[in-house]
């Protein structure tokens, strides 16, 4: 007669975490950083089409590493949790909190009911307005979510690429000093080197009104880095 | 209230329309195709006959083309019956940076309507990363105005006045409506609303194409101005409140109201060019 096998809580919650964690930890990096005109998103991404940053409402901004296909449907879950609230109530009801209160409650759902968990980290950036200061979440696979201030990195070795950030990312540092920055973390972590075009940035701006979220282009990617020198 | 992982958030779709109708009609299932969120037919009117309900209606609206894109303006008042329900009420909405949706008609469905079609083009932008095409954010305003159908029948008319600036043909288009969701284009002008026919009639007279931005801001003025002369639901400018029209210029730019002190100096302009003309 066969026994089911036994496998303790501890055992099985462990095995997916250490799952997640793989999965996550083989992609490349995504920082988030406090900049004077706003919030910077910078991810090295060879690919121009597949975005892992992108738009969720007027002032927030999703960037998500891991598996493509669930961090793209964790952003669309955004979107339409975001555009639903907006429309139902008002526009200024839409919060990064309440954002990332439900990417919290959705990956802690999946990572313990589902076989596999989803192997994807997510920040979620709220720009500030008047007095209210920015808003900055990292939400991990299991759920736990952490609130960041000034510096915020995701995926690929992300320990080294923090630590080099926190050194040197001082508040009041401008988007083009971020950008090179992080261009600097990104090569530091990789002996290959990086090409400019393996970056993709976008900002929310503060001098916009509306909806903040602006992609930078490649050309402009290359001009800020170019004159950074 | 909004469900996250009830699954209605992981279908495929990219229209907010659909999404909106699926939470509304308890989530998880396919979208209910035919209804238009806010304005489905299952929702009767039931404010008494047509005519009598006091049901706030927006006047005169109009676009036209100039020679780098379209201009759009509108007067102020909403009116109830033979009354003024609101001076200042706004009938143009900017739909995103390169079109803006105007409004003639019953007032309370029409601003429902532009500010859910503002949502489904910015939805869909969002989700598909890359935006509609003018026609495309054209003809989906049809589809919504047609769903509106069964309201418009009780009296609830809504006839939308849609314009923008191609990005792909470097022009400002012009798309206006029935109440029965036909979408028409026009090439240089469009007035809608109960002053439509006397603003109609300005522009047939004095436009002409490829002119420039400030005699098709002038024109357009003139146009409401002549519209508030003779309809009875029309506003005119109003230098005691300091309450005049709005005028919208969209070109590769993208979307910019004119500022009122501007639009105030015009139609003083306008006025005293009138005023040379009637014999003292």
């Amino acid at each position: 007669m066969t026994m089911p096998f036994y496998v303790s809580p501890e055992q099985f919650l462990q095995d997916k975490a250490e799952y997640a964690k793989k999965g996550i930890s083989r992609g490349r990096s995504i920082a988030v950083l406090e900049v004077v005109e706003g919030i910077l998103l910078v991810a090295d991404n060879p690919s121009h089409a597949l975005h892992k940053i992108s738009e969720i409402y007027d002032r927030v901004a999703f960037a998500g590493v891991g598996k493509y296909s669930e961090f793209e449907n964790l952003r669309k879950a955004g979107i339409r949790y975001a555009d639903l609230k907006g429309f139902m109530y008002s526009r200024e009801d839409v919060t990064g909190r309440s954002l990332a209160n439900a990417y919290s409650e959705l990956l802690g759902n999946s990572f313990s009911q589902d076989m596999k968990p989803m192997e994807v980290e997510i920040i979620l950036a709220d720009l500030g307005s008047g007095d209210r200061p920015n808003e900055i979440y990292r939400i991990s696979f299991d759920g736990s979510i952490f609130d960041e201030s000034l510096v915020s990195v995701v995926g690929g070795r992300s320990e080294q690429l923090k630590t080099f950030l926190k050194d040197r990312v001082r508040p009041g540092v401008t988007l083009k000093e971020g950008l090179g920055l992080v261009r600097s973390g990104f090569m530091e972590q990789n002996d290959n080197g990086h090409l400019v075009m393996n970056i993709e940035a976008a900002v929310l701006e503060r001098s916009t009104d509306g909806r903040c979220f602006r992609r930078l282009l490649p050309e402009e990617v290359g001009r800020l880095l170019a004159t950074d020198q | 209230m909004i469900p996250v992982n009830d699954g209605s958030l992981w279908w495929g779709g990219s229209s907010f329309v659909e999404l909106l109708n699926m939470v509304r009609s308890g989530g998880g299932s396919a979208p209910v195709a035919g209804l238009s969120g806010g304005m489905d037919a299952s929702r009767q009117y039931s404010g008494g006959t047509p005519g009598s309900a006091p049901v706030w209606h927006g006047t005169t609206v109009l676009a036209m083309t100039f020679r780098s894109g379209v201009i759009m303006a509108a007067d102020r008042q909403a009116s109830e019956g033979y009354q003024v329900a609101d001076r200042a009420i706004q009938k143009i909405f900017p739909v995103d940076r390169v079109s803006a949706v105007a409004i003639a008609g019953a007032a309370g469905p029409a601003i429902e309507m532009s500010r859910l079609f503002r949502v489904e083009i910015e939805h869909y932008e969002k989700l598909e990363g890359v935006a509609l095409s003018l026609l495309g954010k054209a003809n989906k305003l049809g589809q919504m105005v047609r769903e509106h159908l069964p309201l418009a029948l009780q009296g609830l008319v809504v006839v939308p006045l849609y314009a923008g600036f191609d990005d792909r043909t470097g022009q400002g288009r012009i798309f206006k409506y029935d109440a029965a969701g036909g979408r028409y284009e026009e090439d240089e002008y469009h007035a809608n609303g109960s002053g439509g026919l006397f603003a109609r009639n300005v522009l047939k007279m004095l436009y002409h194409p490829g002119m420039e931005e400030a005699e098709g801001i002038l024109i357009s003025l003139r146009a409401l101005y002549e519209a508030a002369d003779d309809d009875l639901g029309t506003g005119g400018p109003d230098f005691v409140r300091g309450i005049f029209p709005l005028v919208y210029v969209i070109d590769a730019e993208g979307v910019r109201e004119i500022p009122a002190e501007e639009v105030a100096r015009t139609l003083k302009g306008i006025g005293e060019s009138l005023r040379r003309r009637v014999p003292s």
